[in-house]
Formats: C-alpha cells, structure tokens, sequence
C-alpha cells in the first residue's frame, strides 16, 4: 500500500481514544520529562535578569545598586533558588542524555555513555570555576 | 501463592457497544504463565469471543504487544506472577484505534515504516557473478542494535508525541531507517533523508525516551533518533554552507 | 526530492542554548541570585563589574548568553505548548511569540552591550 486506503482513515466503528490534556500527568515518566521541559523557563529567566543586570549596568551606578538591592528582596531569592533548582536539573539531565546523539567508536567498539558525559561534567566544573574566579576578584 | 489472579480485560464490541468497557476474568496463577497464557486460558475456557493478536508466544514475532497496567507490554514476556496480588488490567496498545477488543488498527504503522524504505537501496545492483556484499564485523556492529527491532509498537504505545502528532512517524520507523542508513550495503542515505527531513517526519520527537524504556529487544530508538537528528542538522548546514554539492 | 524542512536549523540552536546554558548559568545564577545577595560572597562593585564587562571578549560571551539559550527556550517551549497544551493548530503564533521573543531578546543584549559606557 502506497498511502493509507480511503476507507481506514475514519473507520466509523474504531474506537480512537482521545489523548487527555493531562496525559503528563498519567504516569512518572512523563511528569519527569515535562519537568525537564519546563526548564526551559528557568533558563529564560535567567536571561531575562541578565538583560535587566546589563540594562542597570549601562545606566550608571545607582541603577546598578538598585538592581542588587531588588535582587536581595524574599521574593527574588525565592525565584531565583527555584531557577536554580531547574537549571541545574536542565544541566544535569542535559549531559546525562547528549551521549545518545553521539555515537564515537573507538578501535571498532563503542565508546560508552559514561565516557562521554564525563568530560561534559568535567568541562562544566572547570568553566564554573573560572567564571567564579574571576568574578571573585582573582584576575 | 494464590490459586487464582484477576484480569481486567478490556472489551469494544462495536456491534453493541459505542465504547470500551471492562471485565473481569478469574484466571488461574500458575508460576510460569505469562499474561498470554491467561488471554489463552479465558478464550478457551471461559469466553470464546475474546479477540487478540499473539503469534510466537516467545517475544520474536511482535505480536502480542498489550498495555499490562498501564505499561506497553508483550504479553507472552510478562508474567502473572510479577503482578500478584492482581488485578492485572489489561487493554489494548495505547495510541492506536481499537478495531474489537484488544485488537488495534495498525495500518499508520505500516505506511509510516513503508514510507522510510526500510531496505538495502542501491544505486546500481552488483551482478550476481561478482558474489555477495562483504562486510566486516565492525560494519555490522553499527547497525546491529536497530536491526533488532520486531514491529511489536510498545515504542509507538509508549510515546506521547505519537499519539498527540498523527504526523509523527515514531520511534520504530526511524529506528529502522537508521538501520539501512548505517548499514554499509546501503545507498539511500539521501533518500531517506528526504522522507524524515519533511516538517513533522521525525522534528516532532522532544527526546522523552519512553520508547527505549519499552523496548522489548533493547533496540534503543530514542538513540537513532537523536543520532539521526544531528546526521540531518549536519546534512543541512552542508547544503546551506555549500549549494553546489550536488543532490 | 520533496521539501526539506528549516527545523535542523532550528534544532542546532536548541542544542547549541542548551550546551551554553548547561554549562555557564548554574554558575552565574548561584553566585548574583543567591551568594551576592545573601551576603555568601562578596559581590564585585560596580567599578570592576564594567571593567569586566568592557572587554570584548566577556561581551561576546555574554552576547552569546544572552541570545542562545533564549532559542533553547524558545525550541523547547514551543514544542511543550504544541504536546502539553495540545495547542499545534495555534503553530504560527506559537512560532512567533517563541522565535520573536528570542529575536528581541537577542537584539536587545547586542543593544545593551554595545552601549555599555
């Protein structure tokens, strides 16, 4: 058969159950992985306090202490520990599944996962350790 | 042990019903019976009309894929035992119209799986005097692990982006356009390319992984398809760098 | 050959925002959302943060965190409005307000940090 035959594609008596709005609800696997999705706010976020640091940045040093004084409110530190939460679970689970796109064989055999998430995490310590350097004044 | 364990069975019998219903079955719990061999014991023994798919009943042929609570399961792989005390409720593989009973409608499949080409292409057949096509132990080991895919669909009932997107073409066709693409006899790379590439061909995958998880031959689908998604970035970014390759 | 789509394009970018934001925001967010504030650490003062941010290379970097990980989003999110809220036939607003919103976010990083003083 080249293409679906006319009379399948609404068979009258075949029962279609309707996927739920909630299904990511159904069952932990999925729940996990809309969590995952949804980190893709934390990580827009982010951005978006960049964008306002940058902003304060350009408009002087009063602005600049402003932006610190509402980054110290209850409210910005509860979303930002939130943020955190997600990205890091963004990182993690990010590094946890780039192995399966790459496919490295080595002398015939394939490289396992462990070894190629591995550097990432590795890469990942190295740069926050610089970043936190040299923000700490250690240039 | 018990002498005996329930069964939900799921039933649509569209000459009298316009929806699914459930009943109840006391099936005998014997150690070594699979949820198959109960299907098996209520059809013969208690109601005839039951209807259901199985085959090999030894996890070969693909056949017999069920949701066992709520799981994509092969019945003939998935024991009584392992869901004492029961009930042990069992409807027809997810994200598929249901024809009667546990019976699904499996036509999108199998145009989805055509549409891939899931064969050896070639560009020009060796003529039969020059032997066969050699390969070496390390070609075969690249495609290996899709080859072993046996169109059960637990992948398709296990992903949720299949049963959301009718245009989706699933984990299993993908996996096996992966096989061909990465066998060393093949040719249709670019072919198939075309085919997956379209809008919806395999871009609707978010990478939930369910699909690997209900492998029951370990073909890990959601790997091809990660795999296959960067092989079509590179193919694409080639073709925008360099046009004048030619197709 | 039928139609071959722009979502490798797309894709790249995900994955591209994905890698950036993986590996430089837990870092940065930590340290300005949570140590600075809290008093943890001691926060650079206005003086050495321009500094820094003056040279060329931290406004490529932060040019490039300003832009690349807002396309991880938008990649991300548009996909979990079309399979969450099953809202694909609202695709072309999705896609715009998704991609837009990158695309501003995107100019106005480059914007800001061309007119850092």
């Amino acid at each position: 058969m080249n293409q679906t035959p006319a009379y399948t594609e609404r068979h009258p008596r075949w029962y279609r159950t309707r996927v739920s709005t909630y299904w990511w609800t159904g069952q932990w696997s999925y729940f996990k992985f809309t969590l995952r999705e949804l980190t893709s706010l934390s990580v827009a976020y982010f951005v978006i306090i960049l964008l306002l640091q940058l902003r304060a940045l350009v408009r002087g040093p009063e602005a600049y202490a402003q932006f610190q004084e509402w980054l110290k409110t209850p409210l910005m530190i509860a979303l930002n520990a939130v943020g955190l939460f997600f990205v890091l679970f963004h990182t993690i689970t990010w590094f946890n599944l780039a192995p399966k796109a790459m496919v490295i064989r080595v002398r015939g055999k394939r490289v396992p996962n462990l070894m190629i998430a591995a550097p990432n995490y590795v890469a990942w310590l190295v740069i926050s350790a610089a970043v936190a350097w040299v923000l700490l004044g250690g240039r | 042990m018990a002498e005996t364990i329930t069964l939900e069975v799921a039933r649509y019998r569209p000459e009298q019903e316009t929806q699914p219903t459930f009943e109840s079955f006391e099936v005998p719990l014997r150690k070594d019976w699979v949820v198959l061999d109960a299907l098996n014991h209520i059809k013969d023994r208690v109601d005839g009309s039951l209807s259901y798919r199985w085959s090999c009943r030894m996890g070969v042929c693909g056949s017999c894929g069920m949701m066992v609570n709520g799981e994509p399961k092969l019945t003939c792989a998935t024991f009584l035992s392992h869901y004492t005390p029961g009930p042990i409720r069992v409807e027809p593989l997810r994200y598929f119209p249901i024809v009667r009973d546990l019976v699904i409608e499996m036509t999108d499949f199998m145009v989805k799986l055509k549409s891939v080409k899931p064969w050896i292409v070639r560009d020009e057949e060796k003529p039969l005097s020059e032997g066969e096509y050699l390969q070496k132990p390390s070609e075969l080991d690249a495609y290996k692990q899709f080859s072993m895919c046996i169109n059960c669909m637990l992948c398709y009932a296990a992903c949720p982006v299949y049963g959301l997107d009718q245009h989706f073409i699933g984990p299993a066709a993908i996996a096996l356009a992966q096989r061909y693409n990465m066998d060393s006899r093949d040719q249709g790379s670019q072919l198939r390319l075309d085919i997956l590439s379209q809008h919806e061909g395999i871009w609707g995958c978010t990478f939930v992984g369910e699909c690997t998880e209900a492998c029951p031959k370990g073909v890990d689908p959601a790997g091809a398809i990660q795999q296959y998604k960067l092989t079509a970035t590179k193919e694409w970014f080639k073709n925008f760098l360099m046009p004048w390759r030619a197709e | 050959m039928g139609k071959r789509s722009n979502e490798p394009f797309l894709w790249a970018l995900f994955s591209s925002g994905g890698v950036v934001a993986a590996l430089l925001i837990p870092v940065l967010l930590f340290l300005y959302g949570l140590a600075f504030p809290l008093g943890w650490l001691e926060a650079p003062s206005y003086q050495s943060t321009l500094a820094l941010v003056r040279h060329p290379l931290t406004r490529l970097v932060l040019f490039v965190l300003c832009s690349l990980p807002l396309f991880h989003w938008a990649h991300r999110f548009r996909f979990t409005l079309y399979d969450g809220l099953q809202i694909k036939h609202l695709n072309e607003v999705i896609n715009v307000l998704c991609y837009g919103g990158a695309i501003i976010g995107t100019a106005l990083g480059g914007y800001l940090l061309w007119n850092i003083p």
